[in-house]
């Protein structure tokens, strides 16, 4: 699942999800390696923009894209207050999810799997 | 495994590709981006060494489309087969739905695979995973080449099968791929199950579309 707002980017959103989500899972074991739990938050600075990265829930990651427009001190402040709230809501809906059953309805594997032929079938 | 996100109605389901190193699990993918539709396929990204191994991992994206309300979608991953890597595979085990393991069927090679289907069953076990309880399939890649070991010797090898300890499965399961073969037999009084295996020629494309039907429809079936 994967939400952006603010100005439009000119990348592929999934591409730069998974490449984010690697990156927090090689500095998570980075952290481990210094005997650090995790590390909650990360950031990368380039020479006009740069990107913050925060965890929230365990489960999904905050990005922060910024350019020399502001400083990395007010985005971390932001970030703060935003992690605090997103928190309670991702929280919040992983229980929803793990109340209902994990199962989709009755015809959807037979469709997929004839979806399956279709797409793979050169 | 949460593949099912019922507030986004989306289904992500993640397949992974691993093996020993050079033994064509990016060919995979770059065979599959080459054919498949591209309104069905994401960027491909690789995060490759200058000499073109693969350093972290090889992604693509592949889009199934909406199916009964949701979005369905299937995220190919290979991982770094050099050996030192192991902390970059097992990083990318996390969450995995669904592994296709390319073994490299020359002689050579016969080390190279078992060691890797070894850290394959234990970096599972770390996430606190069954190899033997998710959808698992073998290719046996490289088939084109004059030093290919048979079939017969590299299922032996690598895919011995395990034990069968479901009662209401310990019954004789032809492979319907293979004629004469089966996915569940007795074998000295024991019963056994082996992964369903596939030959390919990954450069050429023959076998890789074989092998992630049956991988993607395996995944698919544990979410009925």
């Amino acid at each position: 699942m994967i939400a952006t707002v603010g100005a439009e980017t000119a990348f592929d959103p999934l591409a730069f999800a998974s490449l984010t989500a690697a990156d927090f899972s090689a500095n998570d074991q980075l952290a481990r390696l210094i005997g650090e739990p995790e590390f909650g938050s990360l950031f990368h600075q380039g020479e006009k923009d740069s990107m913050y990265l925060a965890d929230i829930a365990h489960r999904v990651i905050l990005v922060v894209l910024f350019d020399n427009h502001t400083t990395l001190g007010l985005v971390k402040l932001r970030v703060k207050s935003a992690v605090g709230s997103l928190n309670h809501v991702f929280i919040e809906m992983q229980a929803r999810e793990e109340a209902g059953a994990n199962r989709v309805e009755s015809g959807f594997v037979g469709d997929a799997e004839d979806e399956i032929d279709r797409l793979f079938g050169e | 495994m949460s593949m099912i996100n019922y507030a986004s109605r989306e289904i992500n389901c993640k397949l992974v590709y691993y093996g020993p190193g050079l033994g064509g699990k990016t060919t995979n993918l770059e065979h599959v981006f080459s054919k498949i539709a591209p309104t069905a396929k994401g960027k491909m990204i690789s995060l490759a060494t200058e000499t073109e191994r693969t350093l972290f991992f090889d992604f693509l994206p592949v889009d199934l489309g909406t199916i009964r309300g949701f979005k369905t979608r299937f995220h190919l991953y290979t991982v770094p087969g050099q050996v030192y890597y192991n902390a970059s595979r097992k990083l990318i085990l996390k969450g995995v739905d669904g592994v296709a393991f390319v073994a490299d069927s020359q002689i050579e090679r016969m080390e190279a695979n078992i060691e890797s289907m070894q850290n394959l069953y234990s970096n599972l076990a770390e996430h606190g995973y069954d190899l033997t309880q998710i959808p698992f399939v073998i290719q046996y890649n490289k088939r084109d080449l004059p030093n290919a070991a048979p079939v017969p010797e590299l299922q032996t090898a690598i895919n011995p099968g395990w034990p069968v300890e479901d009662l209401t499965r310990q019954r004789l399961t032809p492979d319907p791929r293979h004629e004469g073969e089966f996915l569940v037999e007795q074998v000295n009084g024991q019963w056994v199950e082996r992964a369903p295996y596939f030959e390919s020629v990954a450069t050429s494309g023959d076998g890789v579309f074989d092998t992630l039907k049956a991988l993607s429809k395996l995944v698919i079936k544990t979410l009925g």
